[in-house]
């Protein structure tokens, strides 16, 4: 707008270069008033991070000793339309007593859901094959870590964990 | 002939006004060099054909389906059950986009063994890459739109890559997903994508693509020692054209009218034969018996990831993969000049094949996938009689313990079960009794171990099964030299 300016002596401003630069300065603005709250939208997921919730699981007495069991819960950050997608399921080991070990379905490996085998004692994934023990640590196969374990809680004889996130290597629950 | 004038009249009125008969003509009737005539050069036409086919069924489908997590799965079924021809719709859009790769891959192996990369087209090339990252992301966006068990887990998959990014992993989880895990948000930021902003791009891309087709002229047949010069490759180029050229249409565009035809009578047929896939099974994530399995375009990813070795992982997934798109976005930039020829290019033409073999193995071994467990070996799979006949009690014990504790999810008998671990059928000749007892209660080699969940007794009755596999001819496995054997536990 001012390339003139190189070649011609100096001018007062004129009314046509007035309006450009208000034309031009006007765009910008109006652009980053649009462009603010967009942006904000889109990364609305990552600021607004809804962390974990406790969730209870039912009554400790339906988990018994010595065995794992598939637990399900709905998801509390759920919306109105997230159909089946709104429940989240979990293995759960009563070691014995009050104490429990929680475990995502998600494999640490890419979080295919891992299936639990009574017999063996091993949770198998059937994408690629990793295997875990019973008390979550690794057995094999390509997971680079154990099965991701809920934090849990005993409270009025019910089981309560700590979840609602998708367990990765970056946010395990 | 009394219907022709009235309508050259209308055209004529219409070319008046608008001009654009005058604007495409010379665009459509461009000279090209003869040998572009060719069947070789069919590939770019008929990947645009495909895309304009993935549109207009694209459009019909949206017109049903329903974007939400709660009823996407019903409005699939209903398309497949109950929608005039939504089944057929399905189908030619799901084998639309398998040509849509399939013809892109082959339009890509074509130009570059070609050299059609180079000066001055290195920017074709470039565009060109981002299209094919654009049809992927379609592939795997598609994918998610069907909503089933592959998609949840399939979006798993893709949140747990992208979260194996250090510092801003979980930023891009819950970028990906637009929620803290895969559900209703999700399903909507995917259907955004797909019929909104990345077929938007393709389009501009597709446009920029033809456009500079256009301005530098298709890439002439390549000569073995017609060497690539910046200087005057220009000048021989037209030169050539105007001394030698055809009109691309209609003498080059035969060919690919053609093919046009051929590629979508294909995805018909297909269509038609094998039908539209899944949806399979509910998204309920709380059915844990799912197995998932990516579409094929994604198959050879998904091998990869099982067999390499788990420490490279991270560093081939977020080093290894853009780097590669880097590579081929770079590859005009570094080779723009010399031979063209795929006759002087020994390189090219072998690191092509490399990539299509390793390629095509991958997918095969994700098709097959060996290093799965077999899920319900332990209650669906016989023991092979020939292997309980003229058996002690105790050996028998051994089988049960076998078949109970889902050995065979990862070995197999008689050729039946996992393949994840070596067939158990004639481990009697490669494990001694002391290895055994050993691979069994301490694992390694990738086995987990058992010490904790066999009784002695199990331990003992396994084992003795296990020693009489092998075949009558061949001998048991002996002990090294020196080695102490293990007391033995009965």
């Amino acid at each position: 707008m001012c390339g003139n300016h190189d070649r011609l002596p100096p001018s007062p401003p004129s009314r046509r270069g007035f309006l450009f630069t208000l034309g031009t300065a006007l765009s910008a603005v109006a652009a980053m008033l649009v462009g603010i709250p967009i942006i904000g939208y889109l990364f609305g997921p990552v600021r607004g991070r809804a962390g974990q919730a406790w969730i209870t699981l039912g009554g400790v007495a339906s988990f018994p000793e010595g065995q794992t069991r598939l637990a399900t819960y709905d998801n509390p950050f759920r919306v109105a339309w997230d159909g089946p997608t709104a429940k989240i399921a979990c293995w759960v080991r009563r070691v014995g007593g009050e104490q429990f070990q929680v475990f995502a379905v998600n494999c640490a490996h890419l979080g295919c859901p891992v299936r639990w085998f009574q017999e063996s004692r091993l949770f198998m994934c059937p994408c690629h094959g990793g295997a875990y023990y019973e008390d979550g640590s690794r057995a094999s196969g390509p997971p680079p870590r154990g099965l991701f374990e809920y934090d849990y809680e005993i409270r009025q004889g019910q089981l309560w964990v700590r979840g609602g996130q998708l367990p990765t290597l970056a946010g395990p629950v | 002939m009394r219907l022709i004038t009235p309508l050259r009249a209308v055209a004529g009125w219409l070319e008046a006004r608008t001009g654009l008969g005058a604007a495409v003509t010379p665009a459509a009737t461009h000279p090209v060099p003869r040998r572009t005539a060719s069947w070789w050069y069919v590939f770019g036409s008929a990947t645009m054909t495909l895309f304009a086919l993935q549109i207009a069924t694209g459009i019909c489908l949206a017109l049903v389906y329903v974007p939400a997590a709660d009823q996407a799965y019903q409005s699939l079924q209903y398309l497949n059950e109950q929608a005039a021809f939504g089944a057929y719709l399905r189908a030619i859009h799901f084998w639309g986009s398998n040509a849509m790769v399939l013809v892109m891959t082959l339009h890509m192996l074509q130009v570059f063994l070609f050299g059609a990369y180079k000066y001055p087209r290195e920017l074709t090339w470039i565009v060109g890459v981002f299209m094919l990252l654009c049809t992927l992301g379609m592939a795997f966006t598609g994918q998610i739109l069907r909503w089933d068990q592959d998609a949840y887990w399939g979006l798993g998959i893709g949140a747990s890559i992208a979260a194996r990014a250090p510092v801003v992993g979980s930023t891009l989880v819950h970028l990906l997903l637009g929620a803290p895990i895969i559900a209703g948000r999700t399903l909507s930021r995917f259907f955004a994508l797909h019929v909104f902003v990345v077929p938007g791009i393709l389009i501009a891309l597709t446009g920029l693509h033809v456009w500079l087709v256009l301005r530098l002229g298709v890439n002439e047949w390549p000569m073995p020692g017609r060497v690539v010069d910046r200087e005057t490759y220009r000048e021989r180029y037209e030169a050539e054209v105007h001394r030698d050229g055809v009109p691309f249409f209609p003498v080059a565009a035969r060919k690919d009218m053609i093919a046009m035809g051929v590629v979508i009578l294909a995805v018909l047929v297909c269509a038609a034969i094998f039908g539209p896939n899944g949806p399979h099974g509910v998204p309920d994530p709380t059915i844990t018996d799912a197995s998932p399995r990516p579409d094929f375009y994604f198959l050879s990813l998904f091998a990869l990831l099982a067999l390499l070795p788990p420490w490279t992982e991270t560093v081939i997934l977020l080093v290894g993969m853009p780097l590669a798109i880097v590579l081929l976005l770079a590859l005009p930039l570094f080779a723009s000049t010399g031979e063209k020829s795929w006759r002087r290019r020994p390189v090219a033409v072998l690191s092509s094949l490399l990539i299509v073999l390793v390629v095509a193995t991958f997918a095969a071994l994700g098709v097959m996938s060996p290093w799965s467990p077999v899920m319900d070996a332990g209650t669906a799979l016989a023991t092979p009689v020939t292997y309980v006949q003229d058996r002690s009690p105790l050996e028998l014990q051994g089988a049960l313990v076998v078949q109970n504790k889902q050995c065979r999810n990862c070995h197999s008998l008689g050729g039946e079960g996992g393949a994840r671990g070596p067939a158990l059928d004639g481990v009697a000749t490669r494990l001694t009794r002391d290895q055994l007892i050993r691979q069994v209660l301490q694992g390694g080699g990738n086995m987990p171990a058992y010490g904790k969940n066999l009784t002695p007794a199990e331990v003992n009755a396994l084992v003795a099964f296990l020693e009489t596999l092998r075949p009558s001819n061949q001998p048991p496995a002996r002990a090294p030299e020196g080695a102490r054997p293990v007391a033995r536990s009965d």
